[in-house]
């Protein structure tokens, strides 16, 4: 079983690195680009094809290591 | 006093604060490599700057998740003094020993430079040795020191003396000018400057050196 995880800064948190984005695009005349949010993409590949078991387990690593809940948000998108 | 050096693969501060602490106290601290599950019983445990695990996924992540971590986090729990300086202020959060993180340095560039920065509370072991407001020059060397916290919790830092330090021309986009917190209790410090690399005269500032000694007079 694969899961897709999205990473990605709260609301409010400064993203420096999505503003460089933004202006770089905007100087190759991409225009209207009106803002850039930057996060992660993170692939797993799960042993398990219990589903229920997979949806806690990847709750439970966003928790503790993949995302920091102090800044970012996260999603899982299970795959079968 | 007896001190503690956790090194992880990518630390590379370590040797700089095993000299300053070597010049204050005259023994060597104790390296500790990052696998190791036992600590010694030492008063001071220090995690060094560096990029510790090539700053892989966030700065810090994947070392605040290291075994002597547990153990680190575990004597702090217990009132042992824990110094964080630039990649290990970004453990020390990423544990959970102190509130916030640090983001990209608002400017994006890698500042390396000294700094002044406002001592903001004496009261505590890490900073007894210095006077309210004192400034002091200090180097950064860092990409990712930009503090952030929530508004809340950044008026409980400032309500319960919990800011060590400020900048006084902030480098890196700093919430409320934070260079460096202590935890609840002040007996976990983490910082972004390094104030190992102020230790002495060929360095161009021994503005460093009062933390060393203060630590040491408060620990002995």
């Amino acid at each position: 079983m694969k899961a897709k995880v999205h990473i990605t800064l709260k609301p409010g948190v400064l993203d420096p690195q999505g503003r460089a984005v933004q202006n770089a695009l905007t100087a190759l005349g991409f225009a209207g680009v009106n803002g850039v949010r930057q996060g992660k993409f993170i692939e797993i590949d799960l042993a398990s094809s219990d589903r229920k078991k997979a949806e806690a387990d990847l709750k439970s690593m966003c928790e503790k290591l993949l995302a920091n809940t102090v800044i970012e948000n996260y999603s899982i998108e299970l795959i079968d | 006093m007896k001190a503690a050096i956790i090194v992880f693969p990518g630390s590379n501060r370590e040797g700089d604060v095993r000299d300053a602490l070597v010049a204050v106290t005259g023994t060597a601290p104790l390296m500790v490599w990052h696998r190791d599950t036992e600590l010694p019983k030492v008063d001071l445990i220090v995690v060094p700057g560096g990029f510790s695990y090539g700053d892989y996924l966030r700065c810090g992540a994947i070392a605040a998740h290291s075994p002597v971590m547990r153990e680190v986090k575990a004597r702090a729990d217990k009132g042992a003094a824990v110094l964080g300086i630039c990649n290990g202020f970004q453990i020390l959060t990423e544990t959970g020993m102190l509130p916030g993180a640090l983001l990209r340095n608002a400017g994006l560039a890698f500042v390396c430079r000294n700094v002044t920065l406002r001592v903001e509370n004496t009261q505590t072991l890490f900073t007894a040795a210095y006077n309210q407001g004192q400034e002091l020059s200090v180097p950064v060397a860092h990409h990712d020191g930009n503090y952030f916290a929530d508004a809340s919790t950044l008026d409980r830092l400032e309500s319960n003396g919990q800011i060590a330090f400020r900048y006084v021309d902030n480098p890196n986009g700093s919430v409320r000018d934070i260079a460096g917190i202590f935890n609840e209790t002040k007996n976990v410090l983490g910082l972004m400057p390094h104030p190992e690399n102020a230790t002495d005269g060929l360095l161009g500032s021994t503005d460093g050196l009062p933390l060393f000694r203060g630590m040491v007079e408060a620990l002995a």
